[in-house]
């Protein structure tokens, strides 16, 4: 039942409780029971809003920042993936297979922002060995919606 | 001149549902909640096969009975999920959509006289079919009170010394009922006593709610011999525009299909067919997503009906439910114009797949949740005013 609970509000965060539990089959209380134990558990850690930014006023650019390390003796990837994601700045941080150690998220008002969070923060990094900063130019799907689709009932609107 | 038409087809009536969809049609903001056919999008990956299958210009005609690689799959895929073994190279035919098996199946095995019992409500292809077959449609009228599942009773009273095959359509479209083993067993029984062929038309059979997977009838001891079992892509892939359905049974039966089907239709689509083996392959996962998603939806609408004292069977199957309008002293035709004037809600009157459908209304809920709110809204406050008015 937890992962069904979590697959609809992980697509949906605002639907009802009530809608949900009837979906469901089980009843509201029990519902939101197992919502805030999740919640506890931090197997929930957050409710967040899709935005399409690009369609507000609002200035932001996105950059993907590809970060390889060195770990050094006492400073294992945990150690410095924690210097990284303290920064409010970074959005997202995660460790990587492949040929370079961690993916940074990094979103600022601009270009000249972001470059100098990465040369006055990011590259001083005493375990950072290089950086390669990829700007993200246009959002087409994010968490899994198509940010520029729009939703139409193509079909005809009474069939056998 | 003289008349340019046939009598057998000029009196064919033509589908109540179109005389609805010309009205509704009409109606600007009109919400539906009338229609048969799935809202996803057909899975990409097997949209990509088909644009595939294109760009490798695969655009000529399979052969009569279809790709090879997609009987085999075809085979597969009801061995995994039916356990009913057939042999691809004799016992299947590829066809466009489920609506071609049911035509070319109920022409091969009819003689003029035959009769062919048909379970209503039903599809509405089913009459028409027997008729232009020069076969005699004997209707079946299934209640209310068992939970519109045939029962043995039903099936005995209507067989003739002219009876020669029974459609059974389940589950089922309007009523979303569904057969049970146990229900089949007793079908059989008959059938296997009478020497009555079956079609079993299980389009919806990946769209069951009740726990269990969709039985076929064919898979019931001595009933393989006697079943045609048609099938298709549409309901269960979303893929109803790809025009593609199937059809498995006896080699005997199958060969005149194939004559009939190599005559008229000569093949079904290419780049459907080719799609198509991508969703046997690689599709039951979506196919899982899909009934998961309609199972929630589904008991939203149910749970909503309560509230608003709409009576409804528990559907158990496809992605229809049929509630009872009968408090309401008012046919099936007049409550649905009623509803679509006075709230612009379509829905399609339950006597649009049968006379016995009179007293209920096809409800579909092959759509998004906020679709389903805003026309139950809707519907809700219909009702209301209705029994404020009949107080």
């Amino acid at each position: 039942m937890r992962e069904k609970i979590l697959e609809s509000i992980e697509k949906n965060a605002r639907i009802d409780l009530k809608d949900l539990a009837v979906m469901l089959g089980i009843s509201e209380a029990e519902l939101a029971n197992e919502i805030a134990d999740m919640e506890k558990e931090k197997i929930i850690c957050g409710y967040h809003t899709l935005i399409n930014w690009d369609d507000t006023s609002e200035e932001k650019v996105t950059a993907l920042i590809e970060v390889q390390v060195t770990p050094q003796r006492g400073l294992g990837f945990d150690k410095i993936a924690e210097r990284m994601y303290n920064y409010s700045e970074v959005r997202a941080v995660y460790l990587m297979s492949g040929g370079f150690d961690f993916t940074v998220i990094l979103e600022g008002k601009s270009m000249k922002e972001v470059a100098q969070f990465v040369t006055e923060r990011l590259a001083p990094l005493e375990a950072i060995r290089g950086t390669a900063t990829h700007f993200i130019l246009k959002k087409y799907k994010d968490h899994g919606t198509v940010l520029v689709k729009n939703n139409q009932d193509e079909r005809m609107l009474v069939t056998p | 001149m003289r008349n340019p038409l046939s009598n057998v087809v000029v009196d064919i009536q033509p589908s109540g549902i179109r005389k609805f969809f010309d009205i509704v049609s009409e109606m600007k903001d009109a919400i539906s909640l009338g229609v048969g056919e799935p809202d996803f999008d057909t899975p990409w990956h097997i949209r990509e096969e088909g644009i595939y299958s294109l760009e490798k210009g695969r655009t000529f005609y399979t052969s009569n009975a279809g790709l090879k690689e997609l009987k085999i799959e075809i085979c597969n895929y009801l061995d995994r999920r039916l356990g009913i073994q057939y042999d691809y190279n004799n016992e299947v035919i590829v066809t466009v959509g489920g609506s071609e098996a049911i035509d070319i199946a109920i022409r091969a095995m009819v003689d003029p006289g035959d009769e062919v019992l048909v379970p209503q409500p039903s599809y509405v292809s089913y009459v028409p079919c027997v008729t232009l077959a020069y076969g005699k449609p004997v209707i079946i009228e299934l209640q209310e009170k068992n939970q519109f599942r045939l029962t043995k009773e039903e099936l005995l009273s209507k067989i003739t010394d002219k009876t020669k095959i029974l459609i059974l359509p389940f589950p089922n479209n309007p009523t979303g009922a569904i057969m049970e083993r146990k229900d089949l067993e007793d079908i059989a029984q008959v059938c296997i006593e009478k020497d009555i062929f079956v079609i079993s038309d299980e389009i919806y059979s990946e769209l069951t709610y009740n726990g269990d997977d969709h039985v076929s009838i064919a898979s019931i001891p001595g009933m393989k011999e006697r079943t045609i079992v048609i099938n298709g892509f549409s309901k269960a892939y979303a893929m109803t525009g790809w025009r593609l359905g199937y059809a498995v049974g006896p080699e005997e039966i199958l060969r005149q299909m194939i004559k009939i089907h190599q005559f008229a239709i000569m093949c079904a689509p290419t780049n459907s067919q080719y799609a198509a083996v991508e969703a046997l392959k690689n599709g039951d996962k979506d196919v899982a997503k899909m009934r998961e998603s309609y199972n929630q939806r589904r008991r939203f609408l149910l749970n909503a009906f309560k509230e608003m004292n709409l009576e409804c069977f528990e559907p158990f199957g496809a992605f229809y439910a049929f509630p009872s309008i009968k408090r309401f002293n008012m046919t099936s035709d007049e409550f649905a114009n009623r509803l679509l004037a006075e709230e612009k809600v379509a829905v399609v009157p339950g006597t649009a797949f049968g006379d016995c459908g009179e007293g209920f209304l096809r409800i579909s809920y092959a759509y998004s949740l906020e679709q389903l709110k805003e026309a139950l809204g809707r519907i809700k406050s219909f009702v209301q005013r209705l029994d404020e008015q009949n107080k």
